[in-house]
């Protein structure tokens, strides 16, 4: 008994001292973002690694998920004899959840992970230490623009992949199954709020990109430099980022739009 | 070798380091003269890269100091550490090349990060600094298709591109083939007295190091168990220099693991084990 109270306070404990070892690391990236700002190359070229290289994954899943959601949706709607508000019912599904919460966990598994495995491997390779030992600072060299890049990268990922949803929305339900195409389009522009439902959604995605750069980068950053670590802080990234992105999402629909 | 104190760059002084309980270093004198090539030798684990590590700030010592040109590096404030650090060159054990970049890159990083030159003399200086190694014609090359050996020399020529006072080299022998591994002993030479520098070298080959350095320090179980010039080496009649020196098995560095049981009882174990697994 004791033996098991004593392997739960040390894991507990474990994981308090390696968060407080994340934060410290989220702060010393913050300050650190100076180079990833002034030289804004070094971010762009990241973009390019994490936002640009993931459209593919997130414009189809977006496509699919939006078909899906006019099938679905129309399913429900045409039994109460509203098949009309199906693109009300695609729109706000996607700008409020499935928009920023799908991509974030398709960026995390994208992007996150290649994220981590690639400072893993600098780290194993010691390229991190030959960087320190050309007084480059690693955190304002490598850390700091990959941080940046998928902060900026989310949103406008989410924003597509809500984007594209929509479309796939609209040809199910209008060009499949044959809804009023000006009932789609006209109830959505009513029904969808600038402020409550498109703003609410891009912090949300805002918060994911956050939640996801600094849980892969340290992931990588902390990694143990062996082929077994490298693999287990990938494993990592993707699971403790989709948990967390559930979890900030409940969170954040909460403090968004209750009572509404 | 004699040394007066105001030759050296590199002033070791009851040196010791632990990772957590375990004991690396226990209080080590080292000197490192301006312009000579020393050698850092001993058996895997004993605290050779260690020592780089003390010196170029990455670790901080348990006890006692290194000093760089003067400077206590320990004590080093984050901005000060860095500064000393553009001043020093080092060369990793498998080159640690930036993967993401060409060839042409990784030399180039240093110049880009630290100083203001417009890119037409960067690109001059790179190509004089690759064909100072030999790989003037490799410079478009990714380091995925470089072999072990031009991997070493590109990193060196990396190493020396801000003409650093003190280059370390971690294990630049490891892996090489005889050729490879005879120009690298020969580039770390001419480089060191070409560009009047200091150079540290931490190896365990010790043909190849007893042709290219100065002086030699042995380390073993953290601790100097010899140290002298050369030729001194090569007569030591210390029982671990000449086990090290002429690659012996056995010696001070035993062959078999101690173990806190006999050999025999430990058959006696093994064998009860196996019958009481037997039934």
């Amino acid at each position: 008994m004791f033996q098991l109270l004593s392997g739960l306070g040390s894991r507990v404990t474990g994981r308090i001292w390696r968060l407080g070892f994340a934060s410290r690391f989220l702060f010393a990236t913050l300050l650190n973002s100076g180079m990833a700002l002034r030289r804004f190359n070094l971010t762009i070229r990241e973009i390019y690694f994490s936002g640009f290289l993931s459209l593919i994954i997130i414009l189809v899943s977006g496509l699919f998920v939006g078909m899906v959601l006019g099938l679905q949706g129309y399913d429900t709607l045409q039994r109460y004899g509203s098949s009309e508000a199906l693109g009300v019912l695609v729109a706000l599904s996607l700008v409020r959840e499935l928009g920023p919460v799908v991509a974030a966990l398709l960026f995390a598994s994208r992007a996150g992970s290649a994220i981590t495995a690639e400072i893993g491997l600098m780290k194993a390779t010691e390229q991190l230490s030959a960087m320190e030992m050309m007084a480059v600072d690693p955190i304002a060299r490598v850390i700091a623009p990959r941080f940046w890049a998928g902060v900026v990268s989310m949103p406008l990922l989410a924003a597509l992949f809500s984007a594209m949803g929509v479309f796939g929305g609209y040809l199910v339900g209008v060009v499949l199954i044959g809804v009023d195409e000006g009932s789609f389009w006209s109830q959505m522009q009513a029904s969808v709020d600038f402020k409550e439902d498109i703003v609410n959604g891009v912090i949300k995605s805002f918060v994911f990109g956050i939640i996801i750069s600094w849980i892969a980068v340290f992931e990588g950053y902390d990694s143990e430099p062996t082929a077994e670590g490298v693999s287990s802080a990938t494993t990592r990234t993707v699971v403790t980022s989709s948990l967390a992105i559930l979890a900030a999402d409940f969170i954040l629909t909460a403090l968004m739009f209750r009572g509404s | 070798m004699s040394i007066a104190p105001s030759d050296s760059l590199v002033k070791i002084s009851n040196l010791s380091f632990a990772y957590d309980s375990r004991p690396v270093l226990s209080g080590i004198n080292m000197e490192f003269p301006r312009g000579k090539v020393v050698a850092i030798m001993g058996s895997s684990g004993c605290g050779k890269t260690t020592t780089l590590r003390l010196i170029g700030g990455q670790l901080k010592p348990t006890q006692g100091e290194v000093r760089v040109a003067g400077e206590v590096v320990h004590k080093l404030d984050s901005d000060a550490l860095y500064a000393l650090r553009r001043r020093m060159g080092m060369l990793f054990q498998f080159g640690a090349l930036f993967t993401d970049m060409s060839v042409y890159d990784n030399v180039a990083f240093q110049m880009r990060e630290h100083t203001d030159l417009p890119e037409e003399l960067i690109h001059d200086l790179v190509l004089m600094k690759l064909h100072a190694v030999g790989l003037r014609g490799a410079h478009r090359l990714m380091p995925s298709e470089l072999s072990g050996g031009m991997a070493r020399r590109v990193a060196l020529a990396r190493a020396i591109a801000l003409d650093p006072m003190l280059i370390m080299y971690d294990e630049p022998f490891a892996g090489l083939d005889p050729i490879s591994l005879s120009i690298v002993g020969e580039l770390i030479r001419k480089l060191n007295d070409a560009l009047g520098a200091t150079s540290i070298v931490v190896t365990h080959d010790v043909q190849e190091s007893l042709k290219i350095v100065d002086y030699i320090y042995f380390v073993s179980e953290g601790k100097i168990v010899a140290e002298g010039t050369v030729d001194e080496i090569k007569a030591s009649g210390a029982p671990y220099v000449h086990q090290f020196v002429w690659g012996e098995a056995d010696g001070p560095v035993p062959f078999h693991y101690p173990s806190s049981s006999s050999y025999g009882e430990e058959i006696m174990t093994v064998a009860r084990d196996q019958g009481a697994a037997r039934g």
